[in-house]
């Protein structure tokens, strides 16, 4: 069995059911918390237009839920196929998360979301309005959850190997819970969530102004998500600063791959834009990396590292060493991974014949060499180094998606105060056209954080190579032929529904 | 009892008087249908859970695939 193509199959897989599922999650997140201050509005004003209004966008967030529930739960039935090894090993560490994620959503679901669409009238204003907020929050907290597991992949803590069970135990919840890389990966990967939902009904709103039709829903809709969007972006960007301070520290290789950054030096620029030479080698210095670039100086090593003197490593640095900043090469971590690798074998083997004694000093070894676990598999250490031109790209393209989306709503809002929005046509259109720029975005952030942590599956501990089960590729092929029908047909389901009902208009639907 | 009835008749109000949402709700069933009795049950078998009776056999198997 060709065991690299049914691990490349499986990652392909993966990545479909996430990139698919991530069509569905953030405009939950967002309009989730866009609805709820619409309603917090119509109690306050007690004006039926704002009741009207919240009804309408409520019931675009119904059919993004509906289609979207549940499509998260085929990579937990992949963990257990595709991913066999993985699974056994982190079950302990991701049990607790993700029940609790099961739990909130299923009461949140059952009770709050019921609460909140048919409950109009029946229920008080105040008791339906907490529903809706308690649905927002339920949302985001769900997703708390999830992220916090993926954050532990990219920064294993609070936890031990066990060696007679195979599994990282969980030593203590609240370093995982508080793990630096998952905290600012919720507040990140959430926030875009936010500003994907204003995106929504800043642009749903434009092709309403465009057709001169529903005007004052239109503008009323527009004020609010606007402002929740021009918020929202700017902690969107605080919180990608944090995050990248973050990978700059605990995944330096993700970091120079995102900048195209081979030969680490101090005082190190930001490419704000450029194109990448793809002549260009690990390990070949006779290249130039750009083809051409707009660097703004000093940035990288002060967004990095709060220093703008300070030495940011380049790819080079982290594949060969360098002794000056304390980096070991990557055929010394190798090297001790393989004698980790080995230690366990032993020890598992001196357990097996009764040979304590064997064991326990094979267990002593295992322990000196554990942190480099994971190199130990790896057979070239060039492949330390994750895919340089999907990593640089999806994380520019993210970057300056960001920026134009804080500037999009600053104008809207600017010219909806003065009360000038409906003349600034090209303006509107530009908002209709950032809806898919925003899934695009969003879509590019998740590839910049999960391609660029490769070849890992935990970080530094297993790659994804030791990660998979040995499955005949042929059943992979099928099942991923399974999920593009199905997905593709929901996400055209979702795109039907929703469009029929926004040429409704919020009167009659 | 009468607030179970209450909360029964609040469903059923709502499901009856619901115009997209039933479209969505039976999108939904598809769906669920589909993941849970197709997929789940012909073409997403948990390998150590079907392969093995007990964890201990569980984790011998990952500790060779690991060590090999």
């Amino acid at each position: 069995m060709d065991n690299t193509l049914l691990v490349e199959l499986s990652r392909a897989q993966f990545a479909l059911t996430a990139l698919y599922h991530w069509l569905f999650v953030p405009l939950t997140l967002g309009l989730s918390f866009i609805v709820a201050i619409m309603e917090t509005i119509y109690v306050k004003t007690n004006n039926p237009e704002w009741k009207k209004l919240t009804k309408f966008w409520m019931g675009l967030f119904a059919i993004n839920f509906a289609i979207g529930v549940a499509t998260g739960i085929i990579m937990e039935f992949e963990f257990g196929t595709n991913w066999s090894n993985y699974s056994w090993i982190v079950g302990d560490i991701f049990g607790a998360p993700l029940a609790i994620e099961g739990l909130m959503a299923f009461f949140m679901e059952s009770t709050f979301f019921a609460v909140m669409f048919f409950g109009w009238n029946k229920v008080s204003k105040k008791a339906h309005l907490l529903s809706t907020w308690l649905v927002a929050i339920g949302s985001n907290l769900s997703a708390l959850w999830i992220l916090i597991a993926n954050g532990w992949m990219q920064h294993p803590v609070g936890m031990e190997f066990s060696v007679d069970t195979a599994r990282f135990e969980m030593q203590n919840f609240f370093d995982v819970l508080f793990n630096p890389i998952g905290v600012s990966k919720v507040l990140h990967t959430v926030s875009s969530g936010y500003v994907m939902g204003s995106l929504f009904v800043v642009g749903i709103s434009s092709w309403y102004l465009l057709k001169k039709r529903d005007i004052l829903f239109a503008k009323r809709s527009i004020i609010v998500a606007a402002s929740f969007g021009l918020i929202t972006s700017i902690f969107l960007i605080t919180t990608g600063d944090e995050s990248a301070h973050e990978v700059a520290k605990k995944q330096p290789a993700k970091l120079a791959a995102m900048e195209g950054l081979y030969d680490g030096h101090k005082r190190a620029g930001i490419i704000a834009i450029g194109q990448l030479n793809t002549k260009k080698e690990i390990g070949d210095n006779n290249e130039d990396p750009f083809i051409w670039k707009i660097e703004v100086p000093y940035a990288l090593s002060f967004l990095g590292y709060r220093d703008i003197n300070a030495f940011v490593p380049g790819m080079n640095d982290l594949v060969y060493g360098n002794k000056e900043h304390g980096i070991e090469p990557v055929n010394e971590k190798i090297e001790k991974g393989k004698i980790a690798i080995k230690a366990l074998r032993s020890y598992k083997d001196s357990k097996k014949q009764n040979d304590l004694q064997n064991a326990k000093i094979a267990l002593k070894e295992f322990r000196k060499y554990e942190k480099y676990f994971g190199y130990g598999y790896i057979s070239d250490p060039k492949k330390i180094i994750p895919p340089i031109g999907i990593t640089f790209y999806s994380f520019h393209i993210m970057v300056g998606l960001g920026s134009w989306f804080a500037g999009l709503f600053l104008l809207m809002l600017y010219f909806s105060m003065i009360g000038k929005i409906e003349n600034k046509r090209l303006l509107l259109r530009a908002s209709l056209f950032s809806i898919p720029l925003g899934y695009i975005a969003g879509e590019a952030g998740w590839i910049v954080a999960e391609v660029g942590r490769q070849p890992w599956a935990i970080q530094d501990m297993l790659p994804v190579g030791m990660a998979t089960s040995q499955l005949d590729t042929t059943a992979v092929i099928i099942t991923m032929s399974l999920f593009t029908i199905i997905f593709t047909a929901l996400l055209i389901a979702e795109i039907k529904i929703m469009i029929t009902q926004i040429k409704l208009g919020q009167e009659e639907a | 009892m009468n607030l179970l009835y209450k909360i029964v008749n609040f469903y059923i109000d709502g499901f009856k008087n619901m115009k997209v949402g039933k479209k969505l709700w039976l999108i939904i069933g598809t769906k669920l249908f589909i993941f849970f009795f197709i997929l789940k049950l012909f073409f997403f078998p948990n390998i150590l859970q079907t392969q093995f009776t007990n964890d201990k056999d569980r984790a011998n198997f990952v500790i060779d695939n690991i060590t090999k």
